[in-house]
């Protein structure tokens, strides 16, 4: 992406932030989060956390990235120099995290955008008429075979297919590769999102197969459970939803946001965006999932396919056996689920590759065509690490460091930078400049002291999340010299390995993961110091 | 389906509608809004 390109159309811009939102998570994390996390009681702190942290979130990374813009840079190391006058060598290594995050998480991420692409395929050719999905998933993602060492090849050819089309629509460049993406695909992600919801929450006693009103899984998801709103862990996971809903702490909102002119709007194009993202999350995405399955299984199924607080085994293991029940319709309905999934995921991963084929061009002066090309051999190399200790559990690794805990690290950072360093009266000057909205003076007051707070309330929560037993009875478990009942899915937890008896082959793959992670994170730091250095012998 | 799920989902989903399609309405009807230059 060339400095001089520039979207076509606002609409454009809106719907491909939206679209950079818009993911996987928004269909198959919200509803079993919500239905975990105290029901209808949930909504409440997740639309508080939207107002406190999600939309200053959006207002503080679309004005970092249109300041960034005007001196050139459309990537997050020299956005945040910027923000620091280039006084500040540290802060350019902040913004490593938004080009780190990108390629790890890109590189598992279209994994997963190829699975709904070869389940799109599957349905189509009634490949789930005659396998079993599970069956059909253990086999495809490698979990049957001998060795958690073997390659499964199906699955490694729809990843190549997937990044393929990745590197060539961003090869197009920013109007005619993502703005047309996302001007085709939002609409037909909705489109595809009303009939599935209304064709699931139609289902009657009538319809074979059905054992169970579809309203009660949405009664699951919807009714309120008053006491979770005094619970801490309901709290923390409401602003974690909203958190990696939107897309923020990534560094690709920034780089979208970097191609608008010095007065063009920021303030209402992103809350727009942040608004329609929760139009399909809240919306579509708690409306099709859950009902559908608890239709055809029953609320218990339903009940325990949710407990970990994900709708992944409903979405791919379950719904495409419920889809049998709807004849004819049974293909096209698998085909609009998974593509659905595919749009979603795909608007999602361009965003990614975007920032650094931005900083390939801006800091070191590589060819757009050919940092598309080096952004997929980088995700192919890495993902590919994923692909085959997936039963290992490289993926999980993957998500966990740098699509969750990398995320809070860097949007912690940088909106202290913002409120702190820039300053507040510069940043709400570059929030307002332009504004299509009037923006409450409230927020003034928000984003500098509420939304760096919230963050590090989430922050400090990841480290030390406490076991089962919630965060009161880890308390008085500390107070009474017990010690603090550490999750194993906390992040010291994860560090150390709680909870896991003996180093075996899976805390090997876990560790090599990590140690990946590190040297891409290092790789990337090196990148940012070369461009840097080589700029300043160029001035010299 | 309880009257008070029915509630919140039902004033839940009147408030993201309304300010979804609010700010899109507004972005569409001003396409070169915020211009400026």
């Amino acid at each position: 992406m060339t400095s001089k390109q520039q979207w076509a159309t606002r609409v454009g811009l809106v719907l491909a932030m939206a679209g950079n939102a818009v993911g996987l998570g928004n269909f198959l994390r919200f509803p079993a989060q919500a239905a975990q996390n105290g029901g209808g009681a949930f909504i409440l702190p997740y639309l508080i956390s939207f107002v406190l942290m999600g939309i200053p979130l959006l207002w503080v990374e679309w004005a970092i990235g249109r300041y960034g813009g005007q001196f050139g840079h459309h990537s997050a190391p020299g956005m945040l120099d910027r923000l620091g006058d280039g006084k500040w060598r540290l802060f350019k290594y902040i913004g490593v995290f938004g080009l780190f995050t990108n390629i790890a998480v890109a590189s598992y991420y279209c994994y997963l955008e190829s699975w709904t692409l070869a389940y799109v395929w599957h349905s189509i050719t009634g490949t789930f008429r005659e396998v079993a999905p599970a069956d059909f998933y253990a086999a495809y993602v490698g979990q049957t075979a001998d060795s958690v060492f073997a390659i499964p090849f199906e699955a490694l050819g729809w990843f190549l297919v997937t990044i393929v089309l990745n590197v060539w629509i961003l090869s197009r460049g920013l109007d005619r590769g993502i703005e047309l993406a996302a001007k085709i695909g939002m609409p037909l992600l909705i489109l595809c999102g009303i009939v599935l919801a209304i064709r699931g929450l139609t289902l009657g006693p009538g319809d074979p197969g059905v054992v169970e009103s579809p309203l009660v899984g949405l009664n699951f998801t919807w009714n309120p459970k008053p006491e979770g709103l005094l619970n801490l862990t309901t709290w923390l996971a409401a602003a974690g939803q909203i958190f990696f809903t939107l897309s923020v702490g990534m560094g690709s909102i920034h780089c979208y946001a970097a191609y608008l002119k010095r007065n063009q709007d920021v303030a209402l194009n992103s809350a727009s965006a942040g608004w329609i993202n929760e139009f399909v999350e809240v919306i579509l995405g708690g409306s099709i999932l859950i009902p559908i399955a608890t239709a055809y299984l029953g609320l218990q199924v339903v009940q325990a396919a949710t407990t970990g607080g994900s709708g992944f085994s409903l979405a791919f293991l379950t719904l495409p056996t419920l889809f049998n029940n709807w004849g004819w319709f049974a293909p096209i309905a698998g085909a609009m689920w998974f593509g659905l999934l595919f749009i979603a995921g795909i608007t999602s991963s361009l965003a990614m590759g975007a920032p650094i084929l931005a900083f390939l061009q801006d800091e070191m002066g590589v060819a757009r065509q050919r940092g598309a090309l080096l952004f997929g051999l980088t995700i192919l190399l890495l993902g590919f690490f994923c692909v085959w200790l997936f039963p290992g559990g490289a993926f999980d690794e993957f998500d966990f460091w740098s699509g969750t805990f990398a995320l809070v690290v860097f949007a912690l950072a940088e909106s202290i930078i913002f409120a702190w360093v820039f300053g507040m009266d510069r940043g709400w000057e570059e929030i307002t400049r332009g504004a299509d909205m009037k923006v409450p003076r409230i927020f003034r007051f928000v984003i500098q002291w509420v939304t760096p707070g919230f963050i590090l309330v989430v922050f400090v929560g990841s480290l030390i999340q406490p076991t089962a037993i919630g965060w009161g009875e880890a308390f008085r478990s500390l107070f009474a010299g017990e010690g603090w009942p550490l999750a194993p899915t906390s992040v010291i937890g994860k560090v150390f390995h709680v909870g896991q008896a003996t180093y075996d082959t899976r805390a090997l793959v876990q560790d090599l993961s990590r140690l990946l992670l590190v040297l891409v994170f290092l790789a990337c730091g090196l990148l940012v110091w070369k461009a840097w250095r080589d700029k300043r012998r160029a001035v010299r | 389906m309880t009257t008070a799920a029915w509630v919140t989902m039902l004033l839940t989903w009147i408030v993201i509608a309304f300010f979804a399609i609010r700010f899109f309405w507004m972005v569409y009807r001003n396409p070169g809004g915020g211009d400026g230059d």
